[in-house]
């Protein structure tokens, strides 16, 4: 029996790894940004291959469909010279190389009290895990839940008072006072008498 | 039938060994999207016929009997002609768009349940699954408009990818009060939860923002925007040329299918028939029949809104559907708590 599972999965973390690489590596930031959608798609299907379906659907709904398409938005649309901003990235090595090593060292760390803790077990029960996640969510961690939530809220009015602004001296349509127009206001018959209009 | 599947696969075994199960896969996979490709290309006929019709026009009737020859003329045609690359353009970007668009209106479909046993990959996500695929459909939009390098189809591909992220949201919204009637994101299940009433009764508000969405979503007419030819040639496809527009093109109508089956799945009772005395017309019937009605209020639409503008569609997607969504949410879910649990 061809043990399809883990050529899938070497498959995926090959192609992940690459990706993720090449994010990095390459000069067109539009190809980068389309290397982190790949990013993010073979790690989805990593958490099916956990058989995580619902997280996977997430990740690829929230951070595909929603924040790498801003991400390319912005990116196609600026006028960045990246010539520009490459020349002094070399003096941020050491704070990039020290954020990375200690992410590495975390995981590790993780990994290894994962691993000592014993093989992980199949789903013991036939609970959905979407089902599963929204227990857990609603009831033992409501309240960070919460939170999280309020600070994007947060967040999301930020943004709008950010952008808002009156400019007196822009004429902007009013769709309520476009609505309310009524025939009155919008036409005006004339008599004009015949070869006097010009 | 069963037992001749039973036969194909034990006879597939002896044959190719281990390599059977893959080859079994792609088989249903080709099984599958045969009649899905043949829909979607008599789909255009009809929408050329149908659209003719009201227009007091008479519409492709030359090739074959009622032109029923013309998609396989049109196809040939696609197939022949020489694909252009504009000189300036990313080339492996742009030969990658349309591909994209039409795998993910294509992937969408192996977990889309025809009958209670018609049904690719049975998967307890089955909803969410098809949102997140119809989510890539964006980037095959954005991808072409950037490698074209050309204005038309960037403004094109910018419009359609705001269109198609906000109605994304709607249509989402809309949905959510099906699942929390039914309590499951199987697509199996929420039509085994409509044996009693169908969802569009009591979610009909829901259907009817649904189906709006949705129409926004697919860029087809009045919110065909993305291509509106009067002020952007034809938006995002303007640099694209035989096969690789065909692809385009193929895609938007199997999108068309997708959300139209979806529509009969969530909130007409998939292949329930209408009255239980009725039950005795199988079930996939009923499942085309309502397809066929949905699609054609896509192609009647078409023939007779003239186009919204840009800024009214973002206001009606933000503005109008987004809050009462939230609200038919919030109300669905007081009533199934006082009601007692579905």
């Amino acid at each position: 029996m061809i043990p399809v599972a883990d050529i899938v999965f070497y498959l995926l973390a090959a192609v992940l790894v690459i990706a993720a690489l090449r994010v990095v590596t390459t000069r067109n930031p539009v190809h980068s940004a389309l290397f982190l959608v790949l990013t993010f798609f073979t790690a989805a299907g990593l958490f099916v291959l956990l058989r995580a379906e619902f997280l996977a659907a997430i990740l690829v709904m929230v951070y595909m469909g929603a924040v790498a398409v801003l991400f390319l938005f912005v990116v196609m649309m600026l006028d960045v010279d990246f010539a520009e901003l490459r020349r002094g990235a070399l003096s941020h090595l050491p704070v990039g190389l020290a954020v990375g090593g200690v992410i590495l060292v975390e995981l590790i760390i993780v990994a290894l009290a994962q691993h000592s803790a014993g093989p992980v077990t199949e789903p013991a029960v036939a609970v959905p895990n979407t089902l599963a996640i929204g227990r857990v969510l609603y009831t033992t961690y409501l309240l960070p839940f919460e939170i999280a939530s309020l600070v994007l809220l947060v967040a999301m009015i930020g943004a709008i008072v950010l952008t808002l602004r009156k400019r007196p001296d822009v004429r902007k349509q009013v769709i309520s006072h476009q609505l309310a127009r009524t025939r009155d206001q919008a036409v005006e018959l004339k008599k004009v008498a015949s070869g006097e209009g010009a | 039938m069963a037992e001749f599947l039973e036969y194909m696969h034990g006879m597939g075994t002896d044959l190719l060994g281990p390599v059977w199960p893959l080859a079994w896969t792609v088989i249903k996979i080709a099984v599958l999207l045969a009649p899905v490709m043949f829909c979607v290309t008599y789909l255009t006929l009809a929408e050329r016929r149908i659209i003719g019709f009201m227009q007091i026009r008479i519409g492709p009737n030359r090739v074959g009997p009622f032109g029923l020859l013309q998609p396989i003329a049109d196809a040939v045609k696609l197939f022949v002609k020489e694909t252009l690359i504009p000189e300036k353009a990313d080339k492996v970007v742009f030969l990658l768009a349309p591909i994209i668009t039409l795998g993910a209106a294509l992937t969408a479909w192996a977990v889309i349940p025809f009958s209670p046993e018609l049904i690719l990959a049975d998967i307890n996500v089955g909803l969410l699954y098809v949102l997140a695929i119809s989510s890539l459909g964006v980037y095959g939009l954005l991808m072409s408009g950037w490698a074209s390098n050309s204005r038309y189809a960037f403004l094109g591909s910018l419009r359609s990818a705001a269109q198609m992220v906000s109605y994304e949201v709607s249509m989402g919204f809309t949905l959510i009060p099906v699942i929390m009637l039914s309590g499951s994101l199987s697509l199996k299940d929420v039509v085994a939860a409509q044996s009693g009433m169908w969802f569009v009764i009591p979610l009909f508000p829901m259907f009817v923002i649904y189906f709006i969405s949705v129409v926004a979503e697919t860029n087809r007419a009045p919110f065909d925007l993305p291509e509106a030819e009067a002020e952007l040639v034809s938006g995002f496809a303007t640099e694209y040329s035989a096969m690789s527009y065909g692809m385009f093109f193929l895609g938007e109508y199997a999108n068309m299918l997708l959300v139209s089956t979806l529509g009969v799945l969530m909130f007409l009772g998939g292949w329930l028939p209408p009255v239980s005395w009725l039950g005795f017309i199988p079930g996939i019937i009923w499942f085309l029949i309502k397809l066929g009605v949905l699609l054609f209020a896509f192609l009647w639409i078409r023939a007779t809104f003239p186009r919204y503008r840009y800024d009214q569609l973002m206001r009606l997607g933000w503005k109008v559907f987004l809050p009462f969504s939230l609200f038919w949410i919030f109300l669905t879910g007081t009533i199934i708590h006082l009601v007692g649990a579905v």
